[in-house]
């Protein structure tokens, strides 16, 4: 061996049943350098970082830390071979501060000395230029600032071989080159830093090499440097993928919805969605931007009718009457009225779908009260079934196995076909494609595309800017409930949008929260986040 | 060094019913084999020798089969009208409850004009009223429930109590004879209220209306619309808003149906078997129709056969505790034992368990 990996692992096999999670993967890490695990929705990435970490073990195969073969049975272990995990979901204490979190679990003398561990963590801070504040408490911080306790209290236990998995999904597009530059920066000092992430612009910028899993298999590790979206799409996909999504002009734009200072305020009295004011016109897509619990859910769910709305007002513009108030109908009022809109959620079974159920049965939710009969009618639901089946090409061995039994890319094809064949005139996107094989993604931005052109008025919200700024004709910002710009999907620019998305109002009536998280200037957004965070992060 | 464990288990993808039932026959199997063990250390019996009785019990005599069925049929109704509650997950713990009052105003009215009016108009009247002292039954907490959020399962497990403190308290009127501190069978002279004999078979009408119910809730809970939005509120309660069920009033009207079953069950209890009403009167049936209305996943034609298992190692038990002079409580002891397998063997359907086949690196 010409060079010793920080660890390397051999022909890893995983196998939960009789699927196979894992089959005979190689990942070797160098010391002092960036790689990102790259792989769609169940290509095996998180398995594979779960043995590394101690939380499964593998059946076949060797790890090798520092050239020397170790075994990995507990968490213990790994952490004992120098491996630290921050997850996607943080393990913090939230009435304790960073520094209490950090150093707890650790061994140490029967006196602490608070003052002394402080220390030790701005010195780590300065080192690798972390922005951290040792004794704020860790409910008073953002979810980036969360995220960075973390990532210290791993090197603070001496970690050397870092692993994160997706960690930009929480962070505005600043805060991820924020990021990006402390990981360097501890790529320099000779850690080794695993990414988990299907970012590919973020891939691009921030790594070293580049490992692809594909369906639970090894494909290839690539030199970032002669790697390109297209060149990883391909190997992570096995295919070729068109990656341009298409945008016709909008044609026939005409007014569908109007929302007049809308507030939504939760059962703890927080305005979730705070003075929104929107318009909506059928033929066009508007995106939604922001971070994750800024409002979104709470915007689409009361034009659906889920949420209520404490102030402001919803009309929706028929082609041949009078405007119709939608706010606070619900759902079944609101489909009284003749007005038809689709809404798929971002969760979708749990809402959108009964996992239990088979297709036939979850095409009646939305249809099932028609006729005068006490029964159901299962042919005509059946029939669309099978004709969604066929259009969308859903993978299921019969259109009665449940739906929760099929793949992520499969349930939204049979959520968004049983919308979309509402014939709606306002179809309404959560995270369409969250979770999603890129194959299965095209086809709904695609279906997207489609029923913008038949004169739906299309509201999605999506996550990646960049999927945002290609597909939509609108995008508005939502920041903490508010509406902080609406800006053309055209012109837009990645730095303008992640202003918006983080843009502190005038005139903020601060509560205690807001007003204690002011110091960082960034008062509105961060309170927002730290309520939400955890909620937030998917 | 920690060891990683022998054994794991997995979720089964799908399973055939032939596998199913094979799995539910072994279970049922094991449970006699540790019951005939239980058995033998207590009374050191041959277990064939016991099994042969516990079978005379059940069905050894017309009279005795006939017992079973009329306890099948009472297990089956009650299982029946709980089967909507739990489908919509609505843990109605309060089916003694509501049987309880259902019996007692069969009772009342058996008792107070039995003489006044002709005994089809009363039959007719104690069937409704039963109905509709179920439904209240089961109507109280669902409303709180819809109200306020209040917690099912104990706010219907309490009415339970409160229900056989009512039935105490009217026993202290209607003790018949005096001071017995017992209603005594009702009209035993004039048999008005009692479900009369058919074909010369005493319990021809309590099979007519458990059939009746339990074929109408088959079809109620599968292809009617209303038992479409139970099963839909029972999966997600979100799912349900989003598809524009109202979930209060599906709540509301399920449980007054549910509740409404389980009185009629009290209905059959006093006027088509015990001709009586007291504190027992239910008899923890209430509870037992729960395992059944799980195990039967909410199919009430799979319930005739399981209400039939069940109260046939009732019966079966019975009969060695007495045969054998063991008390009553062993015949409890040896339902537990199989209803344990019964249930444990749920596990084995839902899961598998594999061997874990590693190899050692060094």
């Amino acid at each position: 061996m010409e060079q010793t990996y920080a660890i390397e692992l051999q022909n890893i096999t995983k196998r939960f049943g009789s699927v196979v999670a894992n089959d005979r993967v190689n990942l070797s890490v160098r010391k002092g350098e960036i790689l990102c695990v790259l792989g769609e929705n169940g290509s095996g990435k998180t398995t594979l970082m779960n043995m590394i970490s101690g939380i499964y073990y593998p059946e076949e195969g060797r790890i090798t830390v520092d050239g020397r073969e170790v075994k990995i049975r507990s968490p213990k272990d790994s952490f004992d071979l120098g491996i630290g995990m921050v997850h996607q979901h943080f393990k913090l204490v939230d009435i304790l501060t960073a520094a209490e979190n950090i150093i707890l679990g650790l061994p140490g003398a029967q006196v602490l000395d608070m003052k002394q561990v402080v220390r030790e963590i701005r010195e780590l801070a300065d080192k690798y230029g972390f922005d951290i504040d040792p004794n704020e408490k860790i409910y008073r911080m953002s979810v980036s600032q969360k995220q960075t306790v973390e990532i210290v209290k791993m090197l603070y236990r001496g970690a050397k071989i870092l692993i994160l998995d997706e960690p930009t999904a929480v962070l505005t597009p600043q805060e991820a080159d924020r990021l990006f530059d402390v990981l360097r920066n501890m790529k320099k000092h000779g850690c080794s830093i695993i990414l988990i992430t299907h970012k590919l612009h973020e891939v691009l910028a921030v790594s070293d090499r580049v490992s692809i899993l594909r369906k639970g298999q090894y494909v290839d590790t690539v030199e970032t440097k002669d790697a390109t979206v297209a060149s990883l799409t391909e190997m992570m996909v096995g295919t070729k993928v068109d990656l341009n999504i298409e945008r016709p002009e909008p044609k026939n734009m005409k007014k569908r919805l109007e929302l007049k200072h809308v507030t939504c305020t939760s059962k703890d009295g927080i305005r979730r969605l705070d003075d929104a004011n929107l318009t909506v016109y059928g033929g066009e897509i508007l995106g939604i931007a922001g971070i994750a619990g800024s409002g979104q859910k709470e915007l689409l769910e009361a034009i659906a009718g889920l949420q209520p709305v404490t102030e402001g007002e919803i009309s929706f513009f028929p082609d041949d009457s009078e405007p119709k108030i939608l706010s606070n109908l619900d759902v079944a009022a609101i489909r009284k009225l003749g007005v038809r809109l689709a809404f798929v959620p971002e969760d979708r079974i749990g809402m959108g779908l009964v996992g239990s159920m088979d297709m036939t049965d979850n095409m009646m939710l939305r249809s099932y009260t028609r006729g005068k009969s006490e029964f159901l009618d299962r042919k005509t639901p059946g029939k669309l079934a099978a004709k969604i089946k066929n259009q969308l090409e859903i993978v299921t061995p019969s259109i009665s196995a449940p739906v929760g039994r099929m793949s992520g890319g499969n349930v939204q094809k049979v959520l968004v076909g049983r919308e979309i064949a509402q014939k709606p005139k306002v179809l309404m996107v959560a995270y369409p494609t969250r979770g999603i094989d890129i194959n299965s993604s095209y086809t709904i931005y695609h279906l997207l595309n489609e029923q913008k052109q038949h004169g739906v008025a299309v509201i999605c919200v999506i996550e990646d800017l960049d999927v945002l700024m290609e597909l939509c004709d609108r995008i508005v910002v939502l920041c903490g409930g508010h509406v902080t710009g609406v800006v053309d999907g055209r012109t837009a620019k990645k730095e303008e949008l992640g202003v918006l998305m983080t843009k502190t109002m005038k005139n903020e009536e601060s509560d205690a929260q807001r007003a204690e998280t002011d110091k960082n200037g960034e008062s509105a957004v961060q309170a927002a986040r730290t309520g939400k965070g955890d909620a937030g992060v998917e | 060094m920690n060891k990683e464990p022998l054994f794991r288990m997995s979720r089964r993808e799908s399973i055939g019913i032939g596998k199913q039932i094979l799995i539910y026959v072994l279970a049922l199997f094991l449970a006699l084999v540790v019951c005939a063990g239980v058995i033998f250390l207590l009374v050191r019996m041959n277990p064939i020798d016991v099994y042969k009785a516990m079978f005379d019990g059940a069905l050894g005599t017309k009279r005795r089969t006939w017992i079973t069925i009329r306890d099948l049929l009472v297990l089956l109704c009650i299982a029946v009208g709980l089967a909507p509650a739990f489908k919509m997950r609505f843990w109605n713990i309060g089916a003694e409850g509501q049987i309880l009052i259902g019996g007692l105003v069969s009772a009342a009215l058996m008792i107070n004009i039995a003489d006044k009016i002709p005994n089809t108009v009363l039959l007719v009247l104690m069937l409704i009223g039963s109905a509709a002292g179920g439904l209240v039954w089961g109507l109280i907490p669902t409303f709180f429930k819809a109200k306020w959020k209040t917690n099912e399962t104990l706010f219907t497990l309490m009415l339970n109590y409160v229900a056989m403190q009512i039935v105490t308290y009217c026993i202290v009127f209607w003790e018949n004879p005096k001071g017995s501190n017992s209603v005594g069978i009702i009209n035993q002279k004039t048999r008005a209220g009692w479900l009369p004999e058919v074909l010369g078979n005493d319990y021809f009408w309590n099979i007519v209306i458990v059939l009746v119910l339990t074929v109408f809730m088959f079809i109620y809970l599968k292809y009617s619309k209303q038992g479409y939005e139970v099963a839909v509120v029972g999966e997600s309660e979100r799912t349900a808003r989003y598809a524009g069920i109202s979930v209060k009033k599906v709540m509301l009207r399920t449980m007054s149906l549910s509740g409404a079953i389980c009185g009629i069950a009290g209905f059959i209890l006093v006027s088509g078997a015990g001709h009586t009403i007291s504190t027992s009167t239910a008899g923890g049936r209430g509870f037992t129709a729960i395992i059944v209305a799980w195990l039967a996943r909410f199919n009430t034609i799979a319930m005739v056969l399981i209400s039939f298992g069940i109260v046939f190692m009732q019966k079966g038990a019975i009969q060695i505790a007495s045969q054998y002079g063991l008390n009553e409580n062993a015949s409890d002891v040896l339902l537990g034992i199989i209803l344990f397998f019964i249930i444990g063997a749920e596990f084995f359907i839902k899961y598998k368990i594999e061997r874990n086949h590693r190899q050692e690196g060094k």
